[in-house]
Order: C-alpha cells, then sequence, then structure tokens
C-alpha cells in the first residue's frame, strides 16, 4: 500500500464524508420508524452504500415487501458492476486482496481516484472512502437518537448535498479531460432524465453509462488526459 | 428472522457482491486500448447520471423541477467562480432549505 496516496485520498475525501454525515443524518431519522433502531444502525455499519440504503428502507416502508426492497437495493448498487470493472486492471495482487479494493468503493471515492486513460490510484480510493465510513455510522447513529430533534431532514436541504458533490467532481475534474468527456456526460445525463420516469430508480444511471461507449470511436479522445500526461498510460500498444 | 434483519442480511450480501465482482473477475490483467478509452469515461458518464437523478427525480420517480434544482444550481455558479467544494455543497444546501422555507 502507499502511504502518500492513502494519505492524499484522506484529505481529498473529508468534504465528501461531511456531505455523507449529513445524508446519514437523514437516513436515521427516516429508516428508524421502518426497520427499528438496531436494524438501522446495522446496515449502515455493514452495507455502508446510501443509495441502497435509503431505497430498500423507502419500498419496505411503502409496503413493497422483502424481495421487492432487496431487489430496489441490487439495481441501485448495479453501478458498482461497471465502476467495478473500471477499477480492475489497476489492482494487483490475489483475488482476496482485488476483492477487498472492491469493497471500498464509493461513487466519489472512485471517481476521485480516476487517473485518466482509464487509470485508477486504489490506494487512494481507499484513503478517500475512509473518511466516510465513521461519519457515515456517527450520523446515522445522531439519526436514530435525535430524529425527534432534526425534523424532517427535507427542511434543511440535506437532499440537495449529493448533487451539488457530483457536481463538483464532474466540473471539478472529469469534464477537464477532454471534449468526448463532456459529450459523453451530456449523453449520460439525458440518457437518465429520459429512463428516470420509466424505469425503477437505480436502472437509470447503470443505463447511462452506456454513454461511455463512445470512447469505442475511432479517434475518440477518451484518453486525452494521459497522452498529455504519457506516464500514467502504461499500455503504449494501439 | 424479522423482516428487518433479513433486509440487512440480503444487502450486506448483495452489495459485497456486486462490489468484488469487478475486481475479482477481472483484477490485474491488461485489458486493450480501446477497453481503458470506455473506462475512463465511466466516470463522467457516472457523475452526470447522478447529478440528474438525484437532483430532478421525484418521490414517485416522476421528474420533477423542484428546490434541489436551485440548490445544486446554486452551486454550479460556486463551481464556476472557483469556489471549494466544501462551499458549493453549502450553498446547495442553504438555497434548498431557504426556498423551502419561503415556498412552504
Amino acid at each position: 500500500m502507499r502511504r502518500d496516496s492513502l494519505r492524499a485520498g484522506i484529505r481529498a475525501g473529508i468534504p465528501f464524508a461531511v456531505a455523507a454525515g449529513a445524508l446519514a443524518i437523514s437516513f436515521g431519522v427516516l429508516a428508524e420508524p421502518v426497520i427499528g433502531a438496531e436494524a438501522t444502525l446495522a446496515m449502515s455499519a455493514l452495507v455502508f452504500a446510501g443509495s441502497a440504503q435509503f431505497g430498500s428502507v423507502a419500498v419496505l416502508g411503502a409496503g413493497g415487501g422483502l424481495a421487492a426492497a432487496v431487489t430496489a437495493a441490487v439495481l441501485l448498487n448495479a453501478r458498482y458492476l461497471p465502476m467495478g470493472i473500471a477499477l480492475a486492471p489497476s489492482l494487483r495482487g490475489r483475488w482476496p486482496r482485488r476483492a477487498a479494493y472492491g469493497e471500498a468503493m464509493i461513487d466519489a471515492s472512485w471517481a476521485m481516484a480516476s487517473r485518466g486513460g482509464g487509470r485508477f490510484d486504489p490506494d487512494f480510493l481507499v484513503g478517500a472512502t475512509l473518511p466516510s465510513y465513521p461519519a457515515w455510522f456517527g450520523g446515522t447513529v445522531i439519526g436514530v437518537l435525535a430524529g425527534d430533534l432534526v425534523g424532517d431532514p427535507a427542511d434543511l436541504g440535506l437532499d440537495a448535498l449529493f448533487p451539488a458533490f457530483f457536481l463538483a467532481l464532474l466540473l471539478g475534474g472529469e469534464l477537464s479531460s477532454g471534449r468526448t468527456a463532456a459529450l459523453v456526460a451530456a449523453l449520460a445525463a439525458a440518457v437518465a432524465l429520459v429512463l428516470t420516469p420509466l424505469t425503477p430508480a437505480g436502472v437509470p444511471v447503470v443505463a447511462a453509462s452506456a454513454a461511455a461507449l463512445l470512447g469505442l470511436q475511432r479517434g475518440a479522445a477518451g484518453s486525452e488526459r494521459a497522452e498529455r500526461h504519457p506516464e500514467i498510460e502504461g499500455d503504449p500498444v494501439g | 428472522m424479522a423482516e428487518e434483519w433479513a433486509l440487512v442480511a440480503w444487502l450486506v450480501a448483495t452489495t459485497a457482491a456486486i462490489r468484488a465482482a469487478g475486481p475479482v473477475a477481472l483484477g490485474g490483467r491488461e485489458l486493450p486500448v480501446r477497453a481503458m478509452r470506455v473506462i475512463s469515461l465511466l466516470a463522467p458518464a457516472l457523475l452526470a447520471a447522478l447529478v440528474v437523478t438525484e437532483t430532478f427525480r421525484g418521490e414517485g420517480s416522476e421528474l420533477t423541477v423542484d428546490e434541489r434544482a436551485l440548490g445544486v444550481a446554486g452551486a454550479g455558479a460556486v463551481l464556476a467562480r472557483h469556489g471549494s467544494i466544501l462551499a458549493a455543497m453549502a450553498v446547495a444546501m442553504a438555497l434548498t432549505a431557504g426556498a423551502r422555507a419561503v415556498l412552504g
């Protein structure tokens, strides 16, 4: 493990941990009446996947039943499949070690660990996830214990935190990697908007990831950033 | 086992399996350059999709423009002026909460 990457990741992960902690308060407030305090805390400690936790508890709370709640969670987590495939070529070692890196993925740390040209810095990813774990669990504890004091989390505007953070990652890092990236982002946004009213939650984001296939176009400049910094493009073949 | 604990168990198992699937199946292997190009474009695609779904999805999966959109637009303005991520998030939260308070 590269300690400098890990430390840089921890520093980069702190703003997201603040957002995650605030979101976790609202998860605690909303989930406790549905599944009880113990299951709410266990879920945040062991699952550590915000959208799947919110989504499955909402389905259960609406009377959707266990199977529907689990299905919603799987769909909401499905984006980790392409994310894990993207991370895989940057991982070394035997499968338990690679699996452990996979378990460390959250949206923010995965996106921040992207180094262009399809490469990721796995130790940076682990570092960027680390601050969010205690924030996520601690926020859930506060939400469960102080639910009556917090009231309706929507009144505090907490639901605007995640999209604002993802927008910051998009504008700050990913779009600067070239025109193709901007085109892909626009296409993905359009696909997600069209599918949102038509498909179960989670599906639009996974389907939108197909916009990345624009990189298959001959001459597509998906690795412009790597071309500017050839040292991070490990495989010169092609 | 009560339903809530069954839900926790299912979520633990499925989430761990999905997160590990790619790294276990494909780990350490060099992929063709074209595949790496696609991979490099996954982050902007997923982030853009997350921004629009988290901003415009209503409670029943319908599209809706509500106070969140104002908050996220405010965050975009902060970022366009090279403000920090935390400043952008603070503005998003304040604008969203403020608009909800005013509009009731």
